[in-house]
């Protein structure tokens, strides 16, 4: 499992230019900010709900506010950020669209990753069983999960498109936190991406 | 016996405010105040306290603003209370705020009543107690004696400026007017301006202490007399704003003071009256009266955003400041709404903020308070800002 997240915040590490200004929505404990202030010196700052995350991330010297993504956004000025991440915390948002907007407002650029629902192990459990997943990533029970908007990665490109947001590039891990084959389809990856990560941009 | 004990403590206060057990930096006439209200105030002085030792790069040193009734006395005995000092649960060996590591320094504000110059000071032009001819003074004049005192000691970037409540509204008018002077800024439980209802229990108190007869329109020092019920009376309406419901429910409830039953008289029947009649009657044997009036009027006038335009952002533009910011869930006094307006304006003017809420039902004194994520929290936010202040690390 934390191979796995290092695998993702790997990925989103390379997706940012160094010495860049970033927002990270739902920092939790800090850990992707503190690899990019590290790896590529960016000017960082944080957003987290949870009391135990701000207080880790704020004892590491990182600069992270109490919030929550769905009401605080729209504190945040125009064009503030070079990068918007949201890291596996678009599911657990009340209004995804509506974040979503956010980012690409605050920020030139969104950095985005979700689990996808669509992967086979998922599909499996709803087939075979027919019973809501709980999996290695997605370890909660239906009642008690914070995670209340699930999409799959097609559903996420969809959405992208109804906004009109640009796809600069996309990767999706699988199990393994290996990176699913880059030139396959959309629905191989849909079937074998455990996680993807998008970089959008605005529209033209 | 008790009333002759009480009034040989308010003697030992009234000495405080001429004479304090305190460091005192005298500024003459050729270094005057100047003061918002147009008044050059001079000469005057400051009391302060210094826990610590100032490095040879005087780079460590950290500036406690305090609250409204608090003093310079942090971590020493109170010389008229003989308590501790106001804030042992944030500074000390091994605290957030560590003397081992820091030059702490704490001021008494200017019109206080503990040895900076006041209106219980002696008015050189009459050889009598200022009284209310001292001049008003604003958050940003305390701010200025501050700075005032701080180069006195040869200092000219501060580590850090502290302070909650009050104290906090010192700490933030510290970056709007010096940002190139405080490295990392600490405001709990404060607010960017005083909200109308701050203003109004204020005004309660004011006009508590004002409608005592001993207060003498604020020459009761000349006639030997305080305005003993009048500044109770306002100390116990500021007092219950300090709390909330669910701790005066934890502590008291409704229960009864050494008796079973009502008495069906306006005695203290029940501990909450007891406890707040005790809050009354001690404060009055510490602190002046026209302090009081004096000290609550500059937390009035304070509007940090109003200052630069009704924009906030604009107070702390291009501010290279560390900021953490910090409220309390149960804090009706100074609401996070308050600390989330000042956070709202660094994140818009791209200041480097963090802020945590603390859940406690403890209320605005929290900040005074054993609260351990307020510990934890300020404890991590300061030792990365040494670190990235290039202080060393401490020697464990």
């Amino acid at each position: 499992m934390t191979d796995l997240i290092r695998a993702d915040h790997k990925l989103v590490a390379d997706m940012v230019e160094p010495g860049s200004r970033v927002l990270d929505v739902g920092c939790g404990d800090g850990s992707l900010l503190h690899l990019l202030t590290a790896t590529r010196q960016v000017d960082g700052r944080g957003i987290e709900i949870s009391q135990s995350g701000v207080n880790a991330s704020v004892a590491q010297g990182l600069a992270v506010v109490q919030g929550d993504a769905d009401a605080d956004l729209i504190d945040y000025p125009d064009d503030a950020f070079d990068y918007v991440i949201l890291s596996q915390t678009l599911q657990a948002t009340r209004r995804p669209r509506e974040v979503m907007e956010h980012l690409l407002r605050i920020g030139r650029r969104a950095i985005v990753s979700f689990p996808n629902f669509g992967h086979w192990s998922v599909r499996r459990q709803l087939f075979f069983k027919g019973r809501m997943p709980v999996t290695e990533t997605l370890p909660v029970s239906w009642y008690d999960t914070p995670n209340i908007h699930f999409c799959t990665i097609r559903d996420f490109v969809d959405l992208c498109h109804d906004m009109g947001t640009r796809i600069e590039r996309a990767v999706a891990l699988d199990a393994a936190g290996e990176p699913v084959r880059v030139n396959a389809p959309w629905w191989f990856w849909n079937l074998f991406g455990q996680q993807a990560v998008f970089l959008l941009s605005r529209p033209d | 016996m008790a009333a002759e004990v009480a009034g040989t403590i308010s003697r030992a206060a009234r000495r405080e405010a001429e004479e304090p057990h305190s460091l005192v930096a005298r500024f003459d006439a050729d270094r005057p105040l100047s003061l918002d209200c147009g008044v050059d105030l001079s000469p005057f002085q400051i009391a302060y306290q210094t826990y610590g030792t100032l490095n040879e790069e005087r780079s460590n040193a950290i500036l406690l603003c305090h609250a409204l009734t608090g003093d310079q006395h942090v971590f020493n005995t109170h010389p008229v209370t003989g308590k501790p000092g106001w804030w042992t649960t944030m500074v000390g060996p091994g605290k957030p705020i560590d003397t081992d590591r820091f030059f702490v320094i704490c001021s008494n504000v200017i019109g206080g009543c503990m040895g900076s110059t006041g209106p219980a000071s002696t008015n050189p032009a009459t050889g009598r107690p200022y009284g209310l001819d001292f001049p008003v003074v604003t958050i940003r004049d305390m701010v200025r004696a501050q700075a005032m005192l701080v180069d006195h000691l040869g200092i000219e970037k501060l580590f850090c400026v502290a302070g909650g409540s009050m104290g906090g509204m010192q700490v933030l008018q510290w970056v709007a007017s010096y940002p190139e002077r405080v490295f990392s800024a600490l405001p709990i439980a404060t607010g960017a301006k005083h909200s109308a209802q701050n203003i109004a229990f204020h005004e309660v108190g004011r006009q508590a202490i004002m409608a005592d007869p001993d207060w003498h329109h604020g020459r009761y020092l000349d006639q030997d007399t305080i305005p003993r019920k009048g500044l109770a009376v306002a100390r116990m309406a500021a007092h219950i704003t300090y709390l909330s419901e669910p701790a005066l429910q934890r502590k008291f409830g409704r229960n009864y003071q050494d008796r079973d039953r009502p008495t069906f008289t306006f005695d203290a029947d029940f501990q909450v009256e007891s406890y707040l009649r005790h809050q009354g009657s001690s404060f009055v044997e510490r602190f002046d009266a026209n302090s009081y009036l004096y000290v609550t009027r500059a937390m009035d006038y304070f509007d940090l955003g109003d200052d630069f335009g009704g924009v906030l952002g604009e107070a702390f533009r291009d501010a290279k400041t560390h900021f953490c910011v910090v409220s309390f869930t149960s804090d009706w006094l100074f609401p996070t709404a308050d600390s989330r307006a000042i956070v709202h304006a660094l994140n818009a003017s791209g200041a480097r903020v963090s802020f945590v809420e603390i859940a406690t039902d403890k209320g605005h004194d929290a900040f005074l308070l054993n609260e351990p994520e307020l510990i934890a929290t300020t404890g991590g936010f300061l030792s990365a800002a040494a670190r990235a202040h290039g202080l060393p690390e401490k020697d464990t």
